[in-house]
């Protein structure tokens, strides 16, 4: 299983969960997978064309995914993944 | 009432000469969408570390140490997304203050290298707990260690309001030669709206003074906080506000590339954030046939926020 960090901003999709664990062999199937656990995050993270949201940045470990395969980018057993969003305030 | 405004900066005593007392520069370009209304914007990017957040960092060094609380051998802590911390950064310096930030570790790379650049201590909050995870670390800190730390705590200290209350309040009034109707800002520590919205109220009591907030807890507008999910600053008070905006990340951004593109503006989003709002403002009016001077802020440059070029990008986290 590969576990998923929440930001606070998402958490009330998560029960207030900082982490939840999926499975998934790539991004998307991960994305989708917290779907299913946490229903409504996808919009919060997607646009309406599918795409991960300009200011939403995902991590696979250390790397942002736009510098691996985006959303095809493979996952591993033991991978975490970030979802961090903006900066507010000062 | 009117307030002076000062001389045209053409020679400084020293660097915190150069702090405030912005341009304001009219729009035309944006303000064909609100036939009949100005769009004015102020360029707080021409201050002297590049953000509006100078204006609020010089007057609570300044204050903090006439009344002796910032006293030799302590540093001044605070916490901060980047633009107040480079501020402190250089007033710190230029003043001979040692100044410890504490931001979320997901800041934009070039905020910390410019940090960094003026010589100052960061510490790192949790990318996952955005600017509100950075608060309590900055608190923890001062708890455990108060002889060490002044807390400057911008979220809270009226000095960071009153920077504008006796700055960007009374420049307005007199750059609009009193004709300003509107004035509309987003959110980040709520001091630049704050300060502004009472001064103008006073200066002119028809002035109708609008906050902006991101639409949504996840959003983009970086350094705006969206209040209803948020630690609500201790200096914002709803009642000082005529209105409250809601804007979404897309507009804002769409807005920020249409003022690089249109005007030659290349700004950040909470600025386009700023501006989509006040075209917002200039259209109901224009919709109603009335006139309108509008004024918003451009918080900081674009440039603030590049990621860094691909073969560089173990400088992001």
């Amino acid at each position: 299983m590969a576990t998923i960090r929440i930001p606070t901003p998402l958490r009330k999709y998560t029960q207030g969960q900082e982490e939840v664990q999926v499975t998934g062999d790539t991004v998307a199937a991960v994305l989708a997978a917290l779907e299913q656990s946490a229903p409504g995050i996808r919009e919060r993270i997607f646009d309406d064309a599918g795409k991960v949201r300009r200011f939403v940045n995902v991590f696979v470990g250390e790397e942002d995914i736009r510098f691996l395969d985006n959303l095809q980018t493979p996952v591993a057993e033991r991978d975490e993944i970030s979802i961090v969003p903006a900066i507010a305030g000062g | 009432m009117t307030a002076p405004l000062r001389q045209p900066r053409l020679r400084a005593g020293d660097l915190t000469e150069l702090v405030g007392n912005t341009p304001l520069m009219r729009l035309h370009h944006i303000e064909r969408g609100c036939p009949g209304v100005e769009l004015w914007a102020k360029c707080e990017f021409t201050n002297p570390a590049g953000s509006v957040k100078d204006r609020a960092a010089l007057r609570i060094i300044q204050e903090a140490r006439a009344a002796g609380l910032l006293r030799p051998g302590m540093r001044l802590i605070d916490s901060t997304s980047g633009n107040t911390g480079i501020a402190y950064a250089m007033v710190g310096a230029a003043l001979g203050v040692p100044i410890t930030l504490v931001m979320p570790e997901n800041v934009s790379v070039p905020r910390k290298q410019v940090a960094t650049a003026y010589g100052v201590e960061i510490i790192y909050s949790s990318p996952m707990e955005g600017s509100d995870g950075a608060i309590l670390l900055a608190k923890r800190l001062v708890d455990l260690h108060p002889e060490r730390y002044w807390y400057a705590d911008q979220y809270s200290n009226p000095n960071n309001w009153l920077a504008h209350y006796h700055g960007t309040g009374p420049e307005i009034w007199a750059q609009t030669n009193g004709r300003v109707t509107h004035f509309v800002t987003g959110i980040g520590t709520s001091g630049t709206v704050m300060g502004t919205s009472r001064r103008l109220h006073e200066l002119g009591p028809q002035v109708r003074c609008i906050g902006m907030q991101p639409d949504d807890a996840m959003h983009g507008l970086e350094g705006m906080k969206h209040l209803p999910s948020s630690i609500v600053p201790h200096i914002y008070d709803e009642s000082v506000l005529d209105e409250t905006m809601w804007m979404s990340t897309e507009e804002g951004w769409d807005m920020a590339e249409r003022l690089a593109h249109e005007e030659g503006l290349m700004v950040g989003h909470s600025s386009g954030g700023n501006v989509a709002a006040a075209l917002r403002v200039g259209k109901a009016l224009a919709a109603e046939d009335k006139p309108g001077v509008v004024v918003t802020i451009l918080c900081d440059r674009g440039d603030r926020y590049f990621l860094p070029l691909k073969w560089e990008k173990h400088y992001l986290w």
